[in-house]
């Protein structure tokens, strides 16, 4: 019914679409413009090419594989600490690089707690260099993106659906075929391709668990063209790859994810009558725990070692943090501002090109953005006036591929549910988005704001060129602790952004849930 | 005077049309095999899907290009009649302003809307916390309220029961009897046309008929809708 | 009448902060950082002055390159101030740099005579271990050994192009060979120095690449004598970190000021305990305790900034070639 009329335009939405769209080729043509003749790409670059796409595609399957029965175990299982359980999952994604490199070796390394653990035995430590390094770190990353992104798939089948299932005596493999699987094929496609966009422009994970410049990424080649060859035509070259690798993979993650909603129930309490069977609950079980205990040993290795640095934080890393606020603020309302009405275009039907251009902020090179704004703003402003403002939109755009994924769905299952009663009480534009769309979308909004929040305070962003010195984030400021030796110090500082980035999230994730089933 | 003038409404490879009037107080049921296009009609004129040809009339007035909204049209729908979120109140005050700002005088026209329907005292529950009656009675206060020239019913008590229904059905009667509005009502059931409607369209073979007596229509069926009641 | 007095005050104040010259010196990151030489430099050469200091973190070294060229002539830096001589003959190559009238009594292995950058402090890399583990003499005894090493990539890093550089020096064009042999003791390659310092410190390996005067901050600032930095016999590559002042600064002679302001007792001071190098020039009450514990390399190695320039390339291919097998 694309030719009916509807409670609320998508225009808004394209606009902001359109918006993300230029500020991704406008700053990557405002580099090409800036080039100068260098080399072309080279076979060094189609190494980096192949390595990207392998370990993307390793990493997305792998990531997604394993949060399906992680994410089913959570949605059916009910026990003591498991809100909290989900909270966490959040973290180690909005972790600085830094730290969860460290993290993680502390735990898989050479020197860490496995390879202890075998040394008793008389074993070898764990080989954790390689292609599987790179694998196991980006699941670690993402393993509980996709996690949250499907267990919301599960969420949103209507407590009438199960009910209608159980009263149709559907075991569990019933319910699968009759209400998980469609759902499964709504969801993952649109999950794989974020996490894909996300490992295709990995750098130092990469490069540090890969064991060298075997691991060479495209991001990396990026990186050299810049910094180390001067060649900006080279960099927006590779960009320009990343941003048409990622496009068609959201393209064909858009075309593949078919399938209608469940349509929506009454709110009603969610109970669950599958999967009471003594496998199923051992099954559940095994998957929490190896989910838990693979996810938080690295967080714990990171609280641990951070503690001690956490007395004699000085001054300026609380300046840090409440910077950190401050970008994560205003990125997180810039994020939804241009993410409800792109969700809320995609849900009148406007959708293919709006959801390419969503995802393509996970592509674009944070550097080459970076290069590319400081460009256009250079000749007009300062660019370290502008620190904070740049810094928030930037991260903005990282955040909306996550946040549509989440935003979208329900606005399709909202418009798609009350748009004609809505029209029939004449209830269009504002009204309809204030009595229903936002109302209907609340614990979506929550999530990602609460996403968007948590990554924007653990993002280094395009901080590098517009570094106003007065204006360190805390990121920043864990990276210059470590440079400037004190590593116990940066240690307390990452368990601190760690620890905000985790309130950040758990506050407004659980907003949009409170009261939520009133 | 409702016309429907010349009207082409298609939908993929299906068509229908239409070329009638509607007396104002007209309570008319919609009735024909399923498929034959019954909630079509109803939605073209509610304005939810566009008409390839003609026009559609209201007093004289050209309805094709107004919006749902702002047609002189109340509807209720198969299901999904009520906001979850919203209370029953905020359900019914939707009917007098969308943004639900309303006056001192228009809680209380929401308030003796509830009490006509027999709520009285509900308005601060949710929707989820009512039987299936209870919320076609929400429905129903709203359609009161909204206070429009026509009232489509899209089937909204096909899910209750037979005495709930019938029950639903003399509450309509009883309403529009108050507020003299036009009705069109879908329905498989013909006791239900027989109960309260006093013409009968009948939608078959790609053609919205003009209307009939009920009874007439009823006890001597043309061909396609013999073999629809069997 | 009092509150216009206070007011009054208050504007001479601002008025005055707001004509004293501003000087815009542009540096890395971890030069303005809190625990960097920044703060104190800035106090110090503000006192004498009579302008505004303005330290402005960008990136690393080569980020700073890269910043100077996307700015060009409309760059508000007076004075750049943390290139290294893999970078210099770059940064002359722009010609946004005007030479410097600065002189000193430098304390540097090697004689210093370029017209345009002006040293102010300089170290060793070197290879970081436990103090309580034997390290091995030379790069060919690294490679013999089972000794796992964690480096930088030279295409991120500062020490990573360092390091490339030092095997290029010490062995010309034997380095690749070099680089076939040390491939196995190479845990891994990180994007920048504090990713291998951290992974050093967690145990991942047993040497790091960084500098001679690592284990002096340990030992002053924790007291800590466990870290001790590897002697190779080949000699030892250096980093001679410099400043220049842009031809098109608006400030030139305060440039000059700052420039020679660097070199002098006050700024050299600070250098050894905030960015834990060796000063250009060796300050008057010498160098501070601890510094005097740190190993002294019997050979310095450093190309030319022409010959850095020109073998920069082809050693990076080297190295990858060698490191991808």
């Amino acid at each position: 019914m694309a030719d009916c009329a509807q409670p609320i335009g998508a225009r808004t939405g394209i606009g902001a679409a359109l918006v993300v769209a230029a500020l991704i080729f406008g700053t990557l043509a405002a580099v090409v413009l800036r080039a100068e003749p260098g080399r072309g790409l080279g076979s060094a670059d189609w190494a980096a090419l192949r390595f990207t796409l392998i370990q993307a595609c390793l990493s997305a399957g792998l990531s997604v594989a394993l949060a399906v029965p992680v994410a089913r175990a959570l949605a059916r299982r009910r026990f003591a600490g498991r809100r909290l359980l989900i909270a966490l999952l959040g973290a180690p994604f909005i972790l600085p690089v830094i730290v969860a490199i460290l993290g993680l070796l502390q735990v898989f390394g050479r020197a860490g707690w496995i390879s202890d653990g075998l040394a008793l035995f008389g074993l070898e430590p764990v080989q954790i260099y390689g292609l599987h390094g790179v694998v196991l770190a980006h699941v670690f990353f993402n393993l509980p993106l996709a996690t949250r992104l499907i267990l919301q798939g599960w969420q949103e089948i209507p407590a009438e659906r199960f009910r209608l299932a159980a009263q149709l005596g559907a075991d569990a493999r019933a319910t699968r075929n009759l209400l998980e699987y469609p759902m499964l094929r709504r969801v993952v496609p649109g999950a794989l391709a974020v996490i894909f966009a996300i490992c295709l422009s990995s750098f130092a994970v990469a490069l540090t668990l890969g064991g060298g410049p075997r691991a060479t990424t495209i991001e990396l080649a990026i990186y050299q063209a810049f910094r180390f060859d001067f060649d900006l035509g080279r960099a927006a070259m590779l960009s320009g790859l990343q941003l048409v690798l990622t496009g068609a993979a959201a393209l064909v993650a858009v075309k593949v994810a078919v399938g209608e909603g469940f349509g929506t129930g009454l709110d009603r309490p969610l109970q669950r009558w599958d999967g009471n069977s003594t496998t199923s609950r051992v099954f559940d079980g095994f998957w929490i725990l190896l989910a838990a205990a693979f996810l938080l040993l690295p967080l714990a290795a990171i609280a641990l070692s951070g503690v001690p640095g956490l007395v004699g934080l000085k001054a300026s890393v609380w300046t840090a943090a409440l910077n950190s606020i401050m970008v994560a603020t205003l990125s997180t309302a810039l994020m939804l501002i241009l993410a409800l009405p792109m969700a809320t275009a995609v849900a009148l039907g406007r959708g293919t090109m709006i959801e390419v251009a969503g995802i393509l902020g996970l592509a674009a090179s944070p550097l080459v953005i970076g290069t590319g704004l400081f460009i256009v703003i250079y000749p007009i402003a300062n660019p370290f006036a502008l620190a904070l403002p740049v810094t928030a939109l930037v991260n903005a755009v990282m955040a909306l591929p996550f946040a549509l994924r989440i935003l979208v769905p329900r606005a399709k299952s909202v418009v798609g549910r009350y748009g004609r009663l809505s029209m029939s009480l004449d209830m269009r534009g504002l009204p309809f988005v204030r009595r229903v769309l936002l109302p209907r979308m609340r614990a979506q909004i929550g999530f990602s704001a609460g996403l968007a929040a948590a990554l924007s305070m653990g993002d280094l962003g395009v901080v590098a060129l517009f570094a106003d010195p007065e204006f360190a984030t805390l990121p920043l400021q864990v990276y210059r602790l470590m440079g400037a030796y004190r590593m116990e110090a940066a240690a307390g500082a990452a368990l601190l952004l760690l620890a905000l980035s985790m309130s950040a999230f758990w506050i407004l994730d659980r907003g949009g849930r409170w009261h939520a089933e009133a | 005077m409702l016309r429907l003038e010349n009207c082409l409404i298609e939908n993929g490879g299906f068509s229908l049309r239409a070329d009638l009037e509607i007396a104002p107080g007209s309570r008319i049921a919609v009735i024909g095999p399923s498929g034959a296009g019954k909630s079509t009609l109803i939605e073209a004129l509610a304005g939810f899907r566009s008409l390839s040809k003609g026009a559609v009339y209201w007093k004289g007035k050209d309805l094709s290009k107004v919006a749902p909204g702002k047609r002189p049209i109340a509807m209720l729908f198969q299901d999904g009649n009520l906001f979850p979120h919203l209370t029953v109140a905020q359900n019914v005050g939707l009917g007098i302003h969308p943004n639900l700002r309303l006056d001192d005088a228009q809680q209380a026209k929401v308030k003796a809307a509830l009490a006509r329907v027999g709520l009285d005292g509900m308005g601060d529950r949710k929707p989820a916390s009512l039987s299936g009656g209870q919320q076609s009675r929400v429905a129903l206060a709203r359609v009161l309220v909204q206070g429009r020239d026509l009232l489509l019913l899209d089937e909204p008590f096909a899910a209750l029961g037979p005495a709930l229904k019938a029950e639903m059905l003399d509450l309509v009667a009883e309403l529009l009897a108050e507020s003299g509005a036009t009705l069109l009502m879908v329905s498989h059931d013909p006791s239900d046309a027989r109960r309260i409607a006093d013409q009968v369209v009948l939608v078959a073979d790609g053609q919205a008929h003009p209307s009939m007596e009920t009874a007439v229509l009823l006890d001597n069926p043309p061909p396609a809708l013999k073999a629809y009641l069997g | 009448m009092k509150y216009l007095v206070i007011a009054a005050g208050l504007l001479s104040t601002t008025a005055a902060y707001a004509d004293a010259p501003e000087l815009t010196v542009y540096t890395y990151d971890s030069f303005v950082s809190d625990w960097g030489p920044g703060p104190a430099v800035e106090k110090a050469f503000e006192e004498v002055c009579g302008c505004d200091l303005k330290l402005v973190g960008a990136g690393d070294g080569a980020a700073l390159l890269a910043r100077i060229k996307l700015e060009g002539e409309r760059s508000d830096a007076d004075v750049v101030l943390g290139l290294d001589t893999n970078l210099t003959a770059a940064a002359k190559a722009t010609g946004l740099f005007a030479d410097h009238s600065v002189t000193a009594d430098y304390a540097l292995p090697v004689t210093w005579t370029d017209a345009t950058f002006a040293p102010y402090d300089w170290g060793y890399f070197s290879f970081v271990h436990n103090a309580d583990a034997a390290a091995p003499a030379n790069f060919k005894e690294l490679a013999a050994s089972d000794k796992k090493i964690v480096i930088q990539d030279p295409r991120s890093s500062t020490p990573g192009l360092g390091l490339l550089m030092w095997v290029k020096a010490a062995y010309g064009d034997e380095a690749p060979a070099i680089w076939a042999d040390l491939a196995d003791n190479v845990v891994t390659v990180t994007k920048g120095w504090s990713e291998a310092y951290g992974m050093f410190l967690e145990g991942e390996a047993d040497m790091v690449l960084s500098y001679t005067t690592s284990p002096a901050y340990h030992l002053i600032a924790e007291e800590d004598s466990s870290k001790a930095a590897a002697v190779f016999d080949e000699g030892h590559y250096m980093q001679v970190e410099v400043a220049g002042k842009l031809a098109a600064s608006d400030q030139s002679e305060l440039a000059d000021q700052f420039l020679a302001f660097m070199v002098s007792d006050v700024f050299q001071s600070i250098i050894p305990t905030t960015n834990w190098m060796y000063p250009a020039v060796t300050p008057a009450e010498g160098l501070p305790n601890g510094f005097e514990t740190l190993v002294e390399p019997g050979k310095s190695l450093l190309l030319t900034e022409d010959e850095a320039a020109a073998v920069r390339d082809a050693a990076l291919d080297e190295w990858l070639t060698a490191l991808s097998q």
